[in-house]
């Protein structure tokens, strides 16, 4: 076990250095000049002594190699570097903007869960075949939509017709639930489609066959056999869908006027701010890699299958 | 009085767009108290969908269309979901045919005997499972205490059978109905299980309905025989009766087809040819290790020794992991050996398959061996047409033009007893018989000297199996082939060998001519792969032609 | 070895390659196979089987058999005429909507879906359901651009590390860990940070961000097929090692792709749309899926047709190309 801790965390660990690599190279090595864009851009009117300071800053003059060593070094301890187009820090800038976003993909992670394990169980259980066949015809509608759609409509019937609950900005508790219900909605349609697909495929096994010769009832068959074997492959996309999560916060975020990580992103890309824009991939790759970390450490807990043979991931 | 009627049952499957397709019609049997009813089929026969159709535990899109199901007089397709649950597990057990499959592999299998206690309120919480550790020990299973706490794949197949007999028979049920209960076994797993089944059953007067496509196993174990044949019950009657004086030609044909160890139906012996290269194996101390991932090294094959002459058939029997199948891929050169030496007509394959170079000579002698693998479902390119696959060693050695090769594939077609218009079908088209015809057909396209066969059979029904072991013998007798078999079937084997190699974890334990081997076994292992054979009862029972 | 690396299980079914996943065990199989094994009683020992129908009269046959396949999938029907009709708009708009997509009718402004404006007309008088037809060309060449970016990277990558394996597996496969870790809108983002602004630059962004599904779906293929039973059929009747991966592996193995690649148009779609949503595609005024959406924005609260239409026929897109894509996938060969 202590092996396949070690082994793991050495994964882990490649991973954020891919993903700071890969990202510095294509983000800097790519043809956007940030002294063009700090200066103000062509019609510059900059002397010649500001222009040095700001190569200098970014390291402009080194050799492409030192320059990425040095930025490894200083990621390492949390340093991005400072902003092109504001002057701050990005590790500052993120971690002001991160609170707000992190309460609404909490919000969002909780109702996806809610929702698409809620209606998976619904779906695979339903008596009638026309019932089952509608709710499993559900999450394919619920990805086919698109989350800014999802999020305008919501404004639309909720907060102008109804007037239940505000569209825009970040007041309370109230303006996090529209946002976190639009994200939810194609997610939990992601998650149900994955559960329903592996509760059919449980509930046709074998090993239901005998759990049913033996008498026991649906919902038990439901809840002690199916679920705990289906539950299995939905557990492996729980990196993938926090990763996302917050990533669609850049649409929603930009949707509803909230203020948070998702607009500070939008407005990098927008002015193309690159070492804010690396500093968000990290960050995200670094969420990915932790969850994903969390559920395999979860999982020889559920699959006894997996405790007892660390050997195969070697 | 009867403990369970079925009368004039019928099940159906509802295609999703299609009309429902019947596949069982007016079927009508009986099982008295106590008693052991076998009901014997092929696949398609409607066996398994009848013993489900009993428990209303059919699959899918299965539903029963008529007929009565009187359990302890009750008629159990009258019953509502509720009443049925207490007739499943309590009433009725049920044995499922593929132990690897059948325990949820996420739980504890003491816990998973304990739940068939909890549902039917036969024990409770706190004692439920001392009960089942009590009922695994009854089952068989060494160390019921420590089993009890592990999951299923901790487990060998033969006991997570055990597992589910404890399942089966914990609340003690008036019937258990067990659905090929051994044929994912070894045989002599399968003897053993079969023994304890049949003496727990008798102890506590529990009714068997016993399904299986093995006449000789029925003949063993069942008091009274139910032939069925495409959804029909075509003869039942007292097990001997059915067996010795089948009246249906179907049981006849069934009866005729199946192999028995004392048929005294050997192959033709081999056709001596005064050709200087009689001898196309030889094999010598031929070894093949596998590392482990624990880092110590499997020895699945250990010193093997045997030759092959030409219109001689060699067959190598063992049970599963005995290593046969690998040695015939080493023979084949599709891996290469830790130690020792193959060689086929005269090459050397273990070392040509060693180098790059070698290789490239290793394929051409591919021309001179090839191979029938055991699943004709899959060793069969989906996208080809029947004359590409058949053609498909002639396009790799570049033999014959178009048409040559065309001309050719209609010859093997004519071959293998297959009509010439299959050549422009598709393999989903064809039946397992017919594809397996096929693969023999490409097998003996570029007139190979060295067939290689790896279970060919096991696949398929008796009666086909029967008409492809024939086609075999005959097409050795007419080419003057070298056979290499591979089987698990000792009775398969005796129709096809003239020499018999006996495989145990590895080694060749016990080598020599058929009936040598067959008939005065000297190794104690063979013996008891001998006695394993269902079938025993059943040879007294067989009318003498 | 590169196997057993695999990270923690990842985006496997994020990806929608749990699409093809085992069926359901077949259990009591071989009552199942009753149809298949029928035709296997009892024949003359040497004797020929049964006649087949001459091959015109199956491709007959067959044709009828798709009419009845879609007659009993309305919803798969609605979806080809739907993508059709999309098609023809992307193709040739001016036949389904004649009018002029950049210019309006000031006096005309605002108004609700009617007659005369099927969809309504947006704050300076355009028709919006004129501007959505001719809109759908640039959306569906960027989708489509998307979707060809990742199945040629992602392809290539996935059959060089599942046929050459070693070295070359272990190198692709660590990337594509990488590039799963990322999630793909993010990546997207960042190549147009790099790149800049444009529909052009945004397709080829959301490719190069999806092709890392691709190479895995493709690598489990090969390596799937490569294991096949007919594979070592092929070796052992002697056929050379690139007569296997022409004749047998590439053939087999690209079904799931292509599967993948329909799958992958319906999520092109959202994220090309999403990412002018953002404002990083199409320039006003001219007319694009997702920036008529945002154009849109501004009037939520009094002109809802201006983003529920153009949102509601990117959604219908998304829904039948995805329902296409499960034809293809699971129900092909159904009631053959």
């Amino acid at each position: 076990m202590a092996r396949y801790l070690v082994r793991r965390l050495l994964q882990a660990l490649f991973v954020l250095w891919a993903a700071f690599t890969l990202s510095y190279f294509v983000l800097f090595a790519l043809p956007s000049d940030p002294v063009g864009i700090k200066l103000g851009g062509i019609d510059s009117t900059a002397t010649p002594e500001e222009i040095a300071a700001v190569r200098d800053e970014y390291g402009i003059g080194d050799p492409v190699l030192l320059q990425y060593v040095k930025a490894l070094r200083n990621a390492v301890t949390g340093d991005f570097g400072h902003s092109v187009q504001t002057g701050g820090e990005v590790r500052g800038m993120i971690a002001d903007a991160l609170p707000e976003t992190l309460e609404l993909t909490g919000l969002a992670l909780l109702l996806t869960l809610v929702f698409g394990v809620g209606l998976a169980l619904a779906a695979t259980y339903a008596r009638t075949r026309r019932l089952r066949q509608f709710l499993l015809s559900l999450p394919a509608l619920g990805i086919s939509m698109p989350v800014f759609w999802v999020g305008l409509l919501l404004i639309q019937v909720v907060s102008f017709q109804w007037r239940a609950l505000p569209a825009l900005g970040n007041e309370g508790f109230d303006s996090l639930i529209l946002p976190a219900i639009t994200m939810a909605l194609p997610a939990s349609a992601f998650i149900a489609q994955i559960l329903a697909k592996s509760m059919t495929t449980a509930l046709a096994s074998p090993y239901i066959d005998t759990a049913r010769a033996k008498g026991a009832s649906r919902a038990r068959i439901h809840i002690h056999h199916a679920l705990r074997n289906a539950a299995l492959p939905a557990l492996t996309v729980f990196g993938v869908l926090a990763g996302n999560l917050l990533t669609e916060s850049v649409v929603v975020e930009t949707v509803f006027s909230r203020a948070g990580l998702g607009r500070v992103t939008a407005f990098a890309v927008d002015t193309q701010d690159v070492p804010v824009v690396q500093g968000v991939v990290v960050l995200s790759a670094l969420v990915f890699v932790l969850v994903s970390l969390l559920v395999d450490l979860l999982y020889p807990l559920l699959d006894p299958r997996i405790a007892t043979v660390p050997a195969r991931r070697v | 009085m009867t403990l369970l009627e079925i009368s004039g049952l019928e099940v159906a499957y509802q295609g999703r767009h299609s009309a429902p397709r019947t596949v069982v019609h007016g079927v009508d049997m009986t099982v008295g108290p106590g008693e052991v009813v076998a009901v014997v089929g092929e696949s398609g026969s409607g066996k398994s969908t009848t013993a489900h159709a009993v428990l209303g535990l059919l699959p899918g899109t299965g539903r029963v269309t008529g007929g009565r199901v009187l359990f302890e007089g009750r008629d159990l397709l009258t019953l509502r979901e509720r009443d049925m649950r207490e007739v499943r597990g309590a009433g009725i057990g049920f044995v499922p045919q593929d132990p690897a499959v059948s325990l949820n592999p996420v739980r504890r299998v003491g816990d998973q005997v304990a739940e068939a206690l909890l549902v039917h309120k036969a024990a409770d919480a706190r004692t439920a499972r001392a009960h089942a550790v009590r009922l695994l020990g009854e089952a068989g299973l060494p160390a019921p205490d420590i089993r009890a706490r592990q999951y299923p794949h901790e487990l060998s197949g033969g006991m997570r059978q055990r597992v589910l007999i404890a399942i089966a028979l914990a609340c003690r049920p008036r019937l258990v109905v067990a659905d090929e209960p051994t044929s994912a076994l070894d045989v002599t797993v399968q003897k053993g299980i079969l023994d304890h089944l049949g003496t727990l059953t008798r102890e506590h007067g529990i009714a068997v309905l016993l399904i299986t496509h093995d006449l000789g196993l029925a003949a063993d174990r069942a008091q009274r025989v139910v032939v069925m044949s495409q959804g029909r019950v075509v003869e039942s009657g007292p097990a001997d009766q059915v067996l010795r004086r089948p009246e249906h030609p179907y049981t006849q044909t069934l009866v005729a087809a199946a192999p028995g160890l004392d048929d005294g139906l050997g192959p033709e012996p081999p056709t001596e040819s005064g050709a200087a290269d009689r001898r196309i194996v030889a094999v010598q101390g031929l070894g093949k290790d596998y590392p482990l991932p624990d880092g110590s090294t499997l020895r699945a094959v250990d010193d093997v020794g045997f030759h092959i002459d030409r219109g001689e058939t060699y067959a190598l029997v063992g049970e599963s992991g005995s290593g046969k199948s690998t040695t015939a891929r080493l023979v084949l050169g599709l891996e290469s050996a830790t130690r020792g030496r193959a060689e086929v007509a005269g090459a050397d394959v273990t070392r040509l398959a060693r180098s790059r170079a070698g290789r490239a000579e290793l394929r051409r002698l591919r021309r001179r061996m090839q191979v029938v693998h055991q699943n004709p479902y899959a060793s069969l390119d989906p996208r080809l047409t029947v004359a590409q696959i058949v053609t498909e060693p002639l396009r790799a050695f570049g033999i014959g033009d178009r048409a040559a090769r065309r001309d050719r594939a209609a010859t093997l077609m004519d071959q293998v007893a297959l009509a010439p218009d299959v050549l422009d079908r598709r393999p989903a088209e064809l039946s397992g018989g017919m594809r397996q015809r096929v693969a023999i057909a490409r097998a003996l396209a570029p007139g190979p000297d060295l067939l290689v066969c790896d279970e060919p059979t096991s696949a398929l029904d008796v009666s086909v199996q029967a008409q492809l072991l024939e086609l075999l013998t005959d097409i050795q007798h007419e080419l003057g082939l070298a056979l290499l078999f591979i089987s698990h079937d000792l009775a398969v084997v005796r129709r096809v060998a003239h020499r018999v190699g006996v495989m145990r974890q590895g080694r060749l334990v016990e080598s020599g001519t058929a009936d040598e081997v067959l008939r005065s076994p000297r190794h104690a292992y063979t013996r008891d792969l001998i006695a394993a054979v269902p079938g025993g009862a059943r040879t007294a029972l067989r009318p003498r032609t | 070895m590169s196997e057993t690396l695999d990270p923690p299980r990842t985006a496997e079914a994020a990806d929608g390659d749990g699409a093809h996943g085992a069926t359901p065990a077949d259990r009591s199989g071989t009552e199942r196979t009753a149809a298949a094994a029928t035709t296997d009683q009892p024949w003359p020992a040497r004797g020929k089987d049964a006649v087949v129908p001459p091959r015109s009269a199956r491709l007959r046959g067959r044709a009828r058999g798709f009419g009845t396949f879609l007659r009993h999938r309305p919803g798969l029907a609605v979806s080809l005429v739907f993508v059709a009709f999309v098609l023809l708009a992307a193709v040739a708009p001016g036949i389904v909507a004649p009018g002029d997509p950049l210019t309006g009718e000031p006096a005309d402004k605002l108004q609700g879906p009617g007659a005369e404006h099927l969809f309504g007309t947006d704050q300076l008088g355009r028709d919006v359901f004129t501007r959505l037809v001719h809109g759908t060309s640039l959306s569906l060449r960027a989708t489509a651009l998307a979707v060809v970016v990742a199945l040629v990277l992602g392809t290539s990558l996935g059959l060089a590390a599942g046929f050459v394996g070693g070295v070359v597996d272990d190198a692709v496969m660590r990337l594509v860990d990488v590039l799963q870790a990322i999630p793909r809108l993010l990546l997207s983002l960042a190549v147009i940070t790099a790149l800049g602004f444009g529909t052009t630059k945004v397709a080829f962004a959301v490719g190069l961000a999806s092709a890392a599904g691709f190479a895995r779906v493709m690598r489990a293929e090969v390596l799937r097929v490569r294991s096949a039973g007919y594979v070592e059929a092929a070796h052992a009747c002697g056929v050379r090692p690139t007569g296997v991966l022409l004749r047998h592996i590439l053939p087999n193995s690209w079904g799931p792709v292509l599967v993948m690649a329909a799958l992958e148009f319906g999520v092109a779609i959202l994220a090309v749309s999403s990412l002018s949503f953002l404002g990083f595609g199409a320039t006003p005024p001219t007319p694009e899926w997702g920036s008529l959406v945002s154009e849109g924005r501004n009037y939520v609260a009094t002109a809802w047709w201006l983003t529920a239409f153009p949102g509601l026929v990117i959604a219908a897109t998304v829904l039948a190309a995805n329902r296409i894509s499960r034809a293809l996938d699971t129900e092909r060969g159904d009631d053959r």
